[in-house]
């Protein structure tokens, strides 16, 4: 009952948080329940990798190595999100922006947001993996408009209508996978759990597999944030709450593409033709190239590294389109290092908003000045996010672009453009924002308390992977991929 | 078949029986439909033969002519009721085969009523009043925005029989043992739409106004007078009476008689009875629900006929073959 | 050769998907915000009726549940919720549209044929009473969709979104005699929160913005 345990405790914190939420208490309580969510994840997955997958509850619930590696990363960053949030609302409170109920709301809200996503992550059955997305969106859409503003309000709409359109088509997805699994797997529960399905993945009919892919592709990837379904994605990162843009980022993202990678595993055993792969390559092609153009002149700072994620999940989408023990690999390696990465610099970026009260690029000067622990840790971020060694991303995209020359070396050019004017947006805009303004520098009268363990464990981690540990990653990650069968192609 | 084969006297007879029915019952329907608006309204109505009255008066006038008019002005009624006549000749009354049929398929009929059309057109152009004018241009847009709608619904319909032969298609109509088509419902509706157009009805026209700027068909007929307007009238008629027969052959062919016994062609002459009672009571139902449409209006509800004619004709092939 | 009530059942669950297709249509037709919600309700009915008569056809008991739920769920609750949600906000008058109603027909009727050929190969495919239906929910499918991106105020947004469910469930039981119980109940009550959802949404944007007219929200655009 491992895999219950780890849905037990986000949603116990949620109840709790619904009814204590506005209390002093609340936050640290909050804190709590993140971390037992992410010790019962981390024993989780240390049971799949040392005994082999789990199947619970009827056989709806199931974790695998492939599973086991998001279940523990979701956790990991739920719970240092949690110390970031801690700090983040102190501030905000301090400030007046926020009352004992709306703190109510937030709170519960992440607690039902780590649930949906870990409810994702460990169903077998592809049909409750659909409603706890779906359930993930109707939480952020409510995080998303939690400040109220006319901006939020209009983002959190943008979002919602267009994640509300793009799952539906996922759910037609979701109607075609059954029918086709029903003439195999008969009527009734089984037809739409993943372990069957996958073992009975080679008699699915092609013609109507195909069709459900393409409409999950479309679905599931409107929440990704793949070009041209990307469009709610800058918004929502940018009027959230910084910690509500770390978890979106970090995990929500990710979540998505999962669902697509485990459908593409029974895609590709019914079709035999690479119709997957060049959808996924696609995809991911059109993003990075459109997320990296479009942080050229983005005003707003969370904007900013919002496209940024759209280029990372558009480069980890591309890789495993490549396919491979390789090009598989560094997706999700890719995938991994971005959560960390990406989660961090929405802290850091938070931070900064709070201390030079504005989100825009051009009305942040002085960080350097002001908080140079701050402007450090942009400066790191920002190294990190554009892949300088020897961060894990560095490692990802030479790997994605050194499968690329093999099996794709049309697209090169286009990646390397992508990556160098992302590198270069980013190293200007993080100098003019740490650079002076030449102003005479008026400090707030109190300095908000900044946290920075969250930022550093993400920051170490990456450093980590990418210097010593990617080679036992590679192994580990090599494992999961190879079980599920994501290596073939 | 041979002139002198008695089966085929007996046919030929039962087309002119057909033919002289249709002429004399149309202004006896449109009596029908102004009794029933009569009632509806809580009007005293006129009665069912009023139209006779209206037409025996005005054939017992002098001819007045407009100045300026050229014989067209005077040809135009003659030709309008004699194409008519001849379109009544294919449109199968009671004999489901008429000995004309081969002659013109349903396409044949719709360029028939163009043709028409057409005609009413150049005679009310040919006056040069302003009025006349109008109303023929008026007259013109509404039938060309109706014209693929109907041709839809007529491919939609003939998908059953495979052919555009008016018999052949009835004939599988009535052979087909499915008790609803949807493809068919949705060409009902879109012809019920353009029987409305076509035929100058409530509410793309009203044919009881006499208000200069809304009349469609009134404006093309206002320089006739006599016994030509007697003409045109009674043309009016007819046309309302055709349009509603094809209706009733497509959308409810049941009961028409297979072959021509006395027993069958009586049971089919009451049913038809019934059935062109219940389509003119619908009809003044209709006109009394809905108020007149703008006049830029019409594209709107052209285009819906026309879409739901498309929707039938593709709903046949998902569900009906 | 099916024995006759069978026949008529078939038929009526032909002319329910046709009508289907025909209230996915009136949506795109209609001009009144109220007529809108009505016609949402009748879905809701011809959903019931149609779910009943597969139910008959294939002596598929769980789709007796499924009807009963539909019944309450769109026929009864969602409609009440809607018509409240209109009154307590005062909403009410026309629809506002981007694209004009003749041209929307006439995209409505681009993807009719578009979803009709796309489903063609797998109605083949089928094996449940009511194959040729499936390009039916297809269709029903993308024009809620087309109406989501045509029309502009937030109560026919939703509208859309709830037609687009009402299509998906409308496929899944002509596809496949409905989905497994447990997957139908989660979307239903993902619908459901979804609607609550939408509900709280329109008095944040009405406070916001005094209107429920989303193109106020264009107006500033955000970057």
């Amino acid at each position: 009952m491992f895999l219950l345990s780890i849905l037990l405790s986000p949603l116990i914190g949620a109840f709790v948080m619904g009814f204590v939420g506005h209390t002093k208490a609340a936050s640290r309580l909050n804190i709590l329940f993140s971390f037992l969510t992410f010790g019962a994840t981390f024993l989780l997955a240390w049971n799949v990798f040392a005994n082999g997958p789990l199947v619970g509850l009827d056989e709806q619930l199931f974790a695998d190595g492939f599973s086991a590696i998001f279940i523990v990363l979701t956790g990991g960053i739920g719970a240092t999100t949690s110390l970031f949030s801690h700090r983040y609302m102190a501030i905000e409170k301090s400030r007046g922006h926020l009352t004992g109920e709306k703190q109510r709301l937030y709170l519960s809200l992440y607690q039902v947001f780590l649930l949906t996503m870990l409810v994702v992550l460990v169903s077998n059955n592809l049909g409750l993996l659909w409603v706890s997305l779906e359930g993930a969106t109707l939480t952020t859409v409510l995080l998303v408009a939690w400040s109220r503003t006319p901006e939020s309000v209009k983002a959190a709409w943008k979002y919602f209508i267009l994640c509300g359109v793009g799952i539906a088509q996922a759910l037609f997805g979701t109607i075609l996978l059954y029918f086709a699994s029903e003439k195999t797997l008969g009527p009734g529960g089984t037809a739409l759990l993943w372990t069957h399905l996958a073992a009975v993945k080679h008699t699915l009919e092609p013609t109507v597999i195909g069709l459900a892919f393409v409409f999950f592709i479309v679905g599931y990837g409107t929440k990704v944030g793949l070009v041209p379904l990307h469009n709610w994605l800058p918004d929502a990162h940018a009027e959230g709450p910084a910690p509500i843009s770390a978890v979106l980022s970090g995990l929500l993202l990710n979540v998505a593409l999962y669902a697509i990678l485990r459908i593409k595993v029974l895609a590709d055993g019914s079709l035999h033709n690479p119709l997957t792969a060049h959808l996924l390559m696609g995809f991911g092609l059109l993003s990075v190239l459109l997320g990296s153009l479009s942080m050229w002149k983005r005003q707003d700072i969370k904007r900013l590294f919002a496209y940024s994620s759209i280029e990372h999940m558009g480069l980890a989408t591309f890789a495993f389109g490549l396919g491979g023990p390789m090009g598989s690999f560094a997706g999700l390696l890719h995938m991994t290092a971005h959560s960390l990465i990406k989660s961090s610099i929405f802290f850091v970026v938070g931070h900064i908003v709070q201390t030079s009260g504005s989100q825009k690029i051009p009305e942040i000067r002085d960080v350097a000045l002001r908080t140079p622990s701050l402007a450090r840790a942009l400066l790191i971020g920002g190294l990190a996010v554009t892949g300088i060694p020897p961060f894990a991303i560095f490692a990802s995209e030479f790997l994605i672009l050194s499968v690329a020359v093999r099996r794709a070396p049309w697209s090169l050019p286009l990646l390397l453009l992508a990556i160098i004017v992302t590198f270069g947006v980013l190293y200007f805009r993080i100098q003019e924002m740490n650079g002076e303004s030449g102003r005479s520098l008026s400090f707030p009268n109190e300095k908000p308390k900044i946290t920075f363990y969250p930022i550093w464990i993400h920051f170490g981690l990456a450093f980590l992977i990418g210097l010593f540990f990617t080679h036992e990653l590679g192994r580990l990650y090599g494992l999961a991929l190879h079980s599920i069968g994501l290596t073939n192609g | 078949m041979d002139v002198g084969d008695p089966l085929f006297r007996t046919e030929f007879a039962v087309d002119v029986v057909d033919l002289f029915l249709a002429i004399l019952t149309a202004p006896l329907l449109s009596g029908w439909i102004g009794t029933c608006r009569a009632v509806l309204s809580n009007r005293t109505p006129a009665g069912v033969f009023q139209p006779f009255w209206d037409l025996l008066r005005l054939f017992r006038k002098e001819v007045i002519l407009p100045e300026h008019t050229s014989f067209l002005f005077r040809a135009v009624p003659f030709g309008v009721f004699g194409i008519l006549s001849v379109s009544a000749l294919f449109i199968p009354l009671l004999n489901i085969r008429p000995l004309l049929g081969p002659v013109a398929d349903v396409v044949v009929l719709i360029g028939l009523f163009s043709l028409v059309r057409m005609l009413m057109a150049f005679g009310a152009m040919d006056a040069g009043t302003p009025f006349g004018d109008l109303g023929a241009r008026r007259e013109m847009m509404v039938g060309f925005l109706a014209e693929p709608a109907t041709l839809m619904i007529l491919f939609t319909v003939s998908l059953w029989s495979g052919s555009t032969s008016l018999s052949r298609i009835i004939q599988s109509l009535l052979s087909s043992s499915d008790p609803v088509h949807p493809s068919l419902m949705f060409a009902l509706m879109a012809y019920i739409l353009v029987f409305l157009a076509e035929n100058g009805r409530l509410p793309i026209d009203n044919p009881a106004t006499h208000l200069e700027l809304t009349m469609i068909h009134e404006a093309m007929i206002l320089e006739y007078s006599g016994p030509l307007l007697g003409m045109m009238e009674w043309s009016a008629h007819l046309k309302l009476f055709l349009y509603l027969l094809i209706g009733i052959d497509f959308f409810f062919p049941a009961g028409l008689p297979a072959e021509l016994s006395p027993p069958a062609v009586i049971l089919g002459i009451f049913l038809l009875i019934g059935k062109l009672m219940a389509a003119g009571t619908a009809l003044a139902i209709v006109e009394i629900l809905f108020a007149k449409l703008r006049i830029f209006r019409v594209p709107e509800f052209t285009a819906l006929a026309y879409l739901l004619a498309s929707i039938g004709f593709l709903i046949h092939f998902v569900l009906e073959v | 050769m099916a024995p006759h009530p069978h026949l008529l059942a078939n038929h009526l669950v032909g002319m329910l998907g046709s009508a289907l297709l025909l209230s996915a249509f009136a949506n795109l037709a209609m001009r009144r915000l109220t007529s809108l919600v009505r016609i949402f309700a009748l879905q809701g009915l011809l959903l019931t009726a149609s779910t009943l008569a597969v139910a008959i056809l294939s002596s598929e008991t769980h789709l007796l549940f499924s009807a009963l739920f539909t019944f309450i769920f769109k026929v009864v609750l969602l409609p009440t919720i809607l018509f409240r949600l209109m009154n307590r906000l005062h909403i009410q008058g026309e629809v506002e549209s981007l694209v004009n109603v003749p041209s929307t027909m006439v995209i409505g009727l681009g993807i009719v044929v578009f979803s009709f050929t796309l489903a063609a190969p797998i109605s083949e495919l089928a094996s449940t009473v009511s194959k040729g239906l499936i390009g039916v929910g297809l269709a029903s499918l993308l024009l809620s969709f087309l109406m989501m991106i045509t029309r502009r105020k937030a109560l026919t947004q939703l509208l859309g979104f709830l037609g687009m469910e009402n299509a998906l469930f409308f496929s899944a039981i002509n596809a496949t005699y409905g989905m497994p119980m447990v997957v139908e109940l989660g979307v239903a009550f993902d619908v459901l929160v979804g609607t609550f959802v939408f509900g709280i949404f329109f008095f944040q944007i009405r406070e916001t913005f005094e209107s429920l007219d989303l193109k106020h929200m264009d107006s500033s655009s955000l970057e």
